[in-house]
This record gives C-alpha cells, structure tokens and sequence, in this order.
C-alpha cells in the first residue's frame, strides 16, 4: 500500500501511541497508527479470556490519566467513564494465629477511628504524611505536562523552563524544599518510619513504592515512587483512584475511536521490525510480514529499548546507543487474573464490610516485602509477594456474570530471568499457583470459588505488549531515570537522533502508568518542529 | 470510653460518627434535624431556632455540648517545663485552678492552633483544642518527663453560658460557684460524682463549662435542665455559638486560620501576631516552640493583620472582599467572619487587613454579594477598623455575677 497519503505515523496503539496519534491528526496532519498486535490498547486492554468474564488484563485502574486529555480528546463523549472506588483492606495475621483488618474508608473519621485501633499516634500523623505527599504532588504535577528542560542548554525555552523548575521549587519554602531533597533520595520504609509505628499500616503503603520496581522498601529512590501512585486524583480527590468501566481497554477504545472520529487511520496486526533510515533521516519502516510502509514523520510508543534496537547501529552515536542500552527496565512484576465463582471472603475482614472493594493487601511488614525483593535478586519469585489485589465487579457491573467476580492480582516482585532457567509452560503455572496459595492463606474459601486464570509473567509481559523484561513503566522510576534523564540525557525532549523519529512511550518523561501525558508531551514537540500549534 | 449508645455500637463502616454522652439527654430536643458532624461527633447546628438559641445567651441561659472538643491530660515532673516550651504563654505565672487562652506554634513560628490550658494540679494540666495533634505533644515531649494521654472520649463537658448562667448552678447545689473568677476553676460534687466547673466560655458572656467523668453525664444533664427549667434554659446549636463569638471577637481554626499542620501552601500559615495575639505571647518567658521565628518576624513590620470592621450597612459581608477604593481596583483584605450582631445592631466582621489598613486610617471598601430572590447583586459598602471585642458586657467579668 502506499502511505504517501500519511504525514505522520505512530508505532503502537498503546494509550500514549494513541493520545498522540489524536492530538497530530487533530491539528490537522494525516495520521496513521500501526500496531503490532491484532487488538488495540497495549498494556491497556480488557480482553477476555474466560467465558463472560472480562479481565484489565495488564494495568487495572484509572487515576493518573491527565484530564486535560481526557477533556480535549473527548473521551468522555467516546464513552469512557471512571468509578472512583472506595475501600481498600490491610489483612492483619496477629502473633496468636488470630486475624484483624485495616480498613480505609473515605470517611476521614472512620478512617481515623480505624487507625486509632491499632495506633492513634499514627491516625494523627498519617494526617500529617497524606498532607506533605500532597505538597509533593503540588510541586511535581504541573511538571507532567511540560518537556523537561535540557539543563546544559542556554536556549531560552530551555532557561525558561528551568527557570519555571527554580520558581515552583522556590515557591515551596525553605522547609519543604529540604524535604523535598530528601524525599527524592530516600527509601519509601525510612521515609514511612518517620512518621508511622504501625506495622500494618506501613506496609499497605510501601508496597505501592515498588510497584513495577526491581528496589526493595528500604532502596533509595523508592519514596518517589509512592508520590507517582499518588499524584493522580479522581474528580479532584488527589490521590483516589477508580476504574475505567468495563476494564482499561475501555479507555483505549475511548482514545481510538476518538482518533477515528477525527478522521486517522489504525492498522492492525502490523508490527514494525526496523525503520529505515537515510543520512540521519527517517524514511520508514520495514513490518514483521515484510511489507515497507514509507513516512517522513514517526512516533514511536515502543520503548527506548525496542525503538533504538529497530534502528541500524550505524545511524546512531555510539553513546546513545550505549546508553540506551544501559537504560533499566528489569522486569520485577506479573499478573494473575482470576475468574471467580462468587465473592471470597477473607480473614479479618468484618461482614458487611465495604472494604473488599477497594486494593486488598496480605503483606505484613516493611521486613516482609524487604524479604520479597531478596527473593527477586535471587532470580526467584517471592514466597510472600507483595500482592495489590482488586475486585473490579464489585462495582463494574459489566465485567462478570451477576453474583459472579474476577480479581485483579498485581504481584511484585517477579522476575523476568529465573535463576532456575527459562521460563515455560511449566514454571508459568507454578507461579500462579503460588499466588493462588498466597491468597488462600488469607482466604480460606478462595479455592472453592477458583474457576480460571490468566497468568502474566515479566516474559508473558514483554511477548504479548512488547514492554521490554516486561517491565510497566517502560523503564523504572528512579531519579536517574526520570526528568530530563528518561529515556537518556540530552534527547529527553522526545526527539531522538534521527531526524523525523520522535518517543512518546512511557520511556519519556513524566513515564509511566496510564497518565497520557508522555504522548501528549511528544505530539506537542512534534507539532513545533512542524510550526503549527497545538490544540488546548 | 464511647457513650454506650446503640448507634455508637455499630460497626465503623456503617456508623462513623459517634454520639456524645449527652445525646441522648437531648435528643427529645431536637426540632429540625439540622445536624452537623463536629471531629467525628454528632452535633447540632440548631435544636429548634438558632436565633433564639442566641438571645437564650444574651437573655437567659444557653447550654452547648462541648463533648467533641479534643482534650489531652499532660502530667508528670516536667509537665509545667513542658506546657511553658509548647505554647506561647508563661505557664510558669499560671496557678493551679486557673485557665488560660494560648496559642502553641511550630518552630517557624506558625500558629498549630489555639485554645485554652487548664492548670489542675501544680504537675497536672489539661489542653483543650479543636484538631487532634497527638503526635506533635508526644514528639514534642521527647526529653521531658511527662504521661500526654487523649482523654476527648472519657470527659464530658457542658458549657453554660449567659447572664443567669450563675443562678442555675447555684440552684443545683454548687455552692461558691459565685465566688469563681473569669479563668478560675473549682471543684465541686453532685449526687456523688466530681464536677469541675471553669469560669470560661466561647461566647463573650457571664459563662461557666462543666467537666465530668462521661459516665455522669446524663444525670448532670437532667440536674441542669431540672434547675434551670423556670430560667428559661435551652440547648444551642453551633449557628448561635458562631454568632455569639463573632461578637466576641474570638477566632476559630479553619475559619480566621488554617493549623499550620495543615495548610498545603506555604503561605496560608499564620504567626500569632497576624492573628493579632500578640497579647498572648510572652517574648521575655524564655525558650517556647517558634519563639526564634517570632523573634526574627518581630524585626519586620507586620504584613497582614486579623482585625474587626464595621461595614456600613446592614447585610452581612460573608466571605467578602476588601478593596481600597469604591472602585475596587486593587485587593487589601478579606472577611473570614461577618455577622449582623442582633445586641449590638452593628453589621460587623473579622478580616485579615494587609498594611497599612489594618491601623484603621485608611478608608476601605466591601464588595459584598447579595442572593436576593435568585438573582446576584453586586454592592460595594465602606467599612472601618473597629475594636474587639465587639461586645464585651459588665457581666461578663463581675465577681460575684448579679444574683437575678
């Protein structure tokens, strides 16, 4: 076929391949969007798999998505609609065999008085943690929208925007920004120690700090990461979060039909194998089948590492491609979704109880989940994984049979290489009936319900969405990773050495979770280069 | 202990707030529903009319639930060194049954909140607030020999205020209730159990609070009501209370100022001198929480200032803003509280003044909107600086009160 007809094309039709296919076709170029898979949407998807049932297969809710895209995009006229949910639940295993559970309720007061159970010291100070995070999100968000200054460079958009760095920086105050500093290098578990005792508590919070992250509680850099899971907010609830009805691929098919009403064009089961370069420019792409599609202009929502790996060495300076490869991914999390044959129950957990609705947490210690990430540096699965379970159709009617439900089970850590050999069949099912045990343990009827899984290890990850080692975020959030060092020094403004060749993954700044903002970020470099605006 | 009330019973996902120990004295009181959650309780914003629930303070008696207020017990060896380092105020000058009004900052010198201490033995003392803060007072307490217990849910507290405030307790058998100075408690008994009784209010009026062990609460609640039936007694909601501390001239947390705990931008915190509690920071007692901020703030001239303003006019000037001219061209302040004083028929207001319009000699604009009829009208009426507190009747401090 010809693609004459196109003036720009995104590689992969994952959310940010998406929102940035929708904003160039918007502003008027001709857009096409190839896909390597024979369904749309990345790690954003709901598939199903098992009868009526319907899993978010890879990611599973909806919080850091940037409403500003949503808004201009229009998806909300294409049909996605975000629940916010409520609840969450810490199962407590006490010292004498007997179980108790943490609930979160969106009640301060209820929540306050839960905490008080266990520790009123620490339902006061959690108060006082929930308030400085909030304080970091204040600084750190405006930033997700913007292209990171290069801080060697004397352009002035580049000294504007670092300028516009110092200012919000400044503006936090003396105290706030030396916490800040601090907040930046250190571990989620010291940083939780400083203000919390309990046990309970600190562990369902920590746990989200190393979500798609081979660092343990206690590495450096991981309180950051708490700060990603928390400056999302649902309807100006900083800090909620809910789900995309009827499953993340909702917000997928929300994006793509968004970009087709807008008149671009989606080809699936095209992946790209290499782009084709001349004198340090882009020309094309060769496709798996063989076939050459020709473009002057490409974005690729491949990562870093499979989008420089799709180019010829010889095109690139050899430090990029140094650095690039250098770039950390280290797959450290899977996924299991379970069909269920009705809702389990689970220790501690009182009847009536609305907490099952929210993330469920098993894990009992900052010492336990420290224990989990030794496992994953022995090439190991953890034997007591931190697990962020989820029930979606305890309040998406649409996602299983009436009376029936499916469980979202995120588990880090999991290693893409196992010390024990490759992964296959065999190891595959071994991990998911370990994590099948894991829950039994703290719900004894969880096995009689059991009616289907979907197993989804680093490996499984990378084969079916492409993210390299099967890691989420495109690339770990650490600070050396982040800013104007994601994906590499010096082409963190999503160009890349090879003029007409852009990034918009979730290599790129802000990086990753369902946020958009990467796409968003790069379809606006894009339409500079090309002198036209962007649309608000 | 938590009231022992059937909805106090139930699980917290299906019953988060509580009870006080009086609810269920008063219950039968309530007219209109008009309820209002107070730090995790159930309260009322009216009983029946709020505006007779006011006069009931200027006029006769009023009784509010204090029950919600949070209270901490600090005892120990260091408890004075300890009290004298939170709060601003020299707790080493402070008497045992005295009761006094402070604030306690941060080490910037930002006010965490105010509210009032209660000496009750020389090592014994208690502070009462409307934010929980137990993590501060312990952090704040490492070093100092000192037991800091919340005892919000164990004590129950009535406050009794207006002018025949001191006729009804007297009525119930506390004798030498009369000879209570403003700030002084006293320790008396009823049918057995202990009640203390504080000469201290939130009303700008002859009051009293009554504090027991929650367990008594209900037959206190009977004693008072029975004695002060001829009296013309009545509970108030908080709508009265507002309005009798608006004329007062007395703050309130989260309405003049945000906790300094709390605020998310750098700028919303407040020192006590922009409150205008200078007069409750002692700069010569030694080393307090902040008073190197204060100190080093002291050099600079003022900013902003929480003042009282007249408007000239007669609706209230709610959430109003402040300009320099009739124009309104440029932003000098705003109204955090406004009220039209029924006693004083003065339309009155607390406001924070950047300089120099909080000395009072400039003139000053209010543009006020107005929800008349469901249409919005926009006015703009001159105001002026104006003392507090608004109203500060004789009664108020007379020792013994008037035997009416």
């Amino acid at each position: 076929m010809t693609t004459d007809q196109y003036d720009a094309v995104i590689i992969g039709a994952g959310h940010n391949g998406l929102v940035a296919a929708c904003y160039l076709q918007r502003a008027g170029l001709r857009v096409l969007v190839l896909e390597r898979n024979e369904h749309i949407g990345g790690a954003t998807t709901s598939i199903s798999r098992y009868k009526d049932y319907t899993y978010s297969n890879c990611s599973y809710v909806y919080s850091l998505f940037r409403q500003e895209i949503a808004r201009t995009l229009e998806l909300y006229k294409y049909g996605l609609q975000v629940i916010p949910y409520e609840g969450g639940s810490q199962i407590i295993k006490n010292p004498d065999g007997s179980y108790d559970s943490m609930g979160t309720y969106w009640h301060d007061d209820a929540n306050r008085r839960e905490i008080e159970r266990f520790s009123p010291r620490d339902a006061n100070a959690y108060e006082r943690l929930n308030r400085d995070i909030v304080r970091q999100c204040r600084f750190i968000k405006p930033l997700l929208m913007r292209t990171p200054p290069d801080p060697t460079s004397f352009k002035p958009r580049d000294i504007m925007e670092l300028l516009y760095l110092g200012k919000r920086f400044y503006g936090m105050g003396k105290e706030q920004m030396l916490e800040t500093i601090r907040f930046y290098t250190m571990s989620v578990g010291d940083y939780l120690n400083e203000y919390l005792e309990n046990d309970a508590l600190k562990s369902y919070l920590a746990g989200g700090a190393t979500v798609g992250t081979a660092l343990g509680v206690y590495s450096p850099g991981t309180a950051y990461i708490l700060l990603h899971h928390a400056m999302g907010d649902i309807d100006g609830t900083v800090g909620a979060w809910g789900f995309a009805r009827g499953g993340m691929g909702s917000v997928a098919s929300a994006l793509n039909d968004s970009f087709l009403a807008s008149g671009g064009h989606v080809r699936v089961n095209a992946g790209v194998s290499k782009f084709i370069v001349q004198n340090g420019k882009v020309k094309g792409m060769q496709l798996e089948n063989g076939e050459t599609v020709k473009a002057k202009l490409v974005v690729s929502g491949m990562d870093v590492r499979r989008t420089f790996n799709a180019i010829d060495s010889n095109e690139l300076p050899a430090w990029v491609v140094d650095r690039v490869s250098n770039f950390r991914f280290r797959g450290s999390s899977g996924k299991v979704n379970i069909a269920l044959d009705g809702l389990p129950g689970f220790h501690g957990v009182p009847e009536g109880s609305p907490c099952l609705s929210g993330d469920i947490h098993i894990s009992q210690s900052l010492e336990e989940l420290e224990l989990a990430y030794d496992d994953w540096k022995a090439g190991r699965w953890s034997q007591k994984p931190y697990l962020d379970m989820l029930i979606p159709s305890l309040i998406d009617p649409t996602m299983a049979p009436e009376g029936k439900h499916w469980m979202s089970v995120f588990v880090q850590y999991c290693p893409y290489k196992l010390a024990a050999g490759e992964w296959n069949e065999e190891r595959k099912q071994a991990f998911g009936e370990h994590i099948v045990d894991c829950i039994s343990a703290f719900s004894p009827d969880f096995r009689s319900k059991f009616l289907h899984m979907e197993i989804r290890t680093p490996k499984d990850i990378e084969d079916e969405t492409g993210l390299s080692e099967g890691n989420i975020f495109q690339g770990e959030l650490t600070m050396d990773q982040l800013m104007f060092n994601r994906p590499i020094p010096g082409y963190a403004q999503y160009r890349s050495p090879i003029s007409g060749l852009y990034m918009c993954g979730s290599s790129t700044h802000p990086g990753g979770g369902v946020m958009g903002a990467p796409g968003a970020n790069a379809a606006r470099e894009v339409l500079r280069d090309l002198g036209r605006g962007v649309q608000q | 202990m938590i009231a022992n009330t059937a909805n106090n019973q139930r699980p917290i996902f299906e019953r988060p707030i509580l009870e006080t120990p009086f609810y269920e004295s008063y219950k039968h009181l309530i007219q209109n529903d008009q309820y209002e959650e107070w730090s995790g309780y159930t309260t009322l914003a009216s009983f029946a009319n709020d505006g007779q629930e006011y006069f009931a303070v200027r006029n006769t008696c009023g009784v509010y639930d204090l029950c919600p207020m949070i209270k901490y017990d600090i005892s120990g060896a260091d408890a004075e060194r300890y009290m004298n380092r939170l709060v601003t105020r020299n707790i080493k000058k402070m008497l045992p049954e005295r009761v006094t009004y402070t604030v306690w900052c941060n080490d910037d010198g930002h006010v965490i909140e105010d509210g009032t201490v209660f000496r009750l033995a020389p090592t014994e003392f208690r502070l009462c607030c409307a934010e929980r803060q137990i993590e501060w007072l312990l952090d704040s307490s490492i070093g100092y020999d000192v037991v800091i217990t919340e005892v919000t849910q164990d004590i129950a507290a009535l406050a009794v205020q207006g002018p025949i405030s001191c006729n009804i307790l007297k009525k119930m058998g506390f004798t030498g209730v009369e000879v209570l100075k403003p700030f002084q408690l006293g320790n008396f008994s009823l049918n057995g159990y202990d009640v203390m009784i504080s000469r201290t209010g939130f009303t700008g009026d002859l009051g009293y609070e009554l504090w027991i062990d929650a367990e008594h609460a209900d037959d206190l609640w009977q004693a008072l009501f029975k004695a002060g039936e001829l009296f013309g007694i009545r509970m108030i909601g908080s709508l009265a209370l507002d309005m009798l501390r608006i004329e007062a001239g007395l703050i309130l947390v989260n309405v003049e100022y945000m906790s300094c705990f709390q605020t998310v931008r750098p700028n919303r915190a407040r020192t006590p001198f922009e409150l205008g509690l200078d007069w409750v920071v002692d700069m010569n007692k030694g080393h307090f929480i902040g008073r190197r901020a204060l100190v080093a703030a002291q050099k600079n001239s003022l900013k902003r200032k929480l003042v009282g303003i007249d408007v000239d006019w007669n609706k209230q000037a709610d959430g109003a803003l402040l300009y320099d001219s009739k124009t309104c061209s440029r932003q000098i302040g705003e109204v955090t509280s406004a009220l039209w004083s029924p006693t004083l028929k003065r339309n009155i207001a607390l406001a924070y003044l950047d300089a120099p319009y909080y000395a009072g000699e400039k003139s000053m604009w209010a543009e006020v909107y107005l929800h008349r009829e469901c249409q919005w009208e926009r006015k703009v009426y001159e105001c002026h600086v104006t003392p507090k507190p608004f109203y500060a009747p004789e009664r108020k401090r007379l020792t013994p009160p008037e035997d009416l």
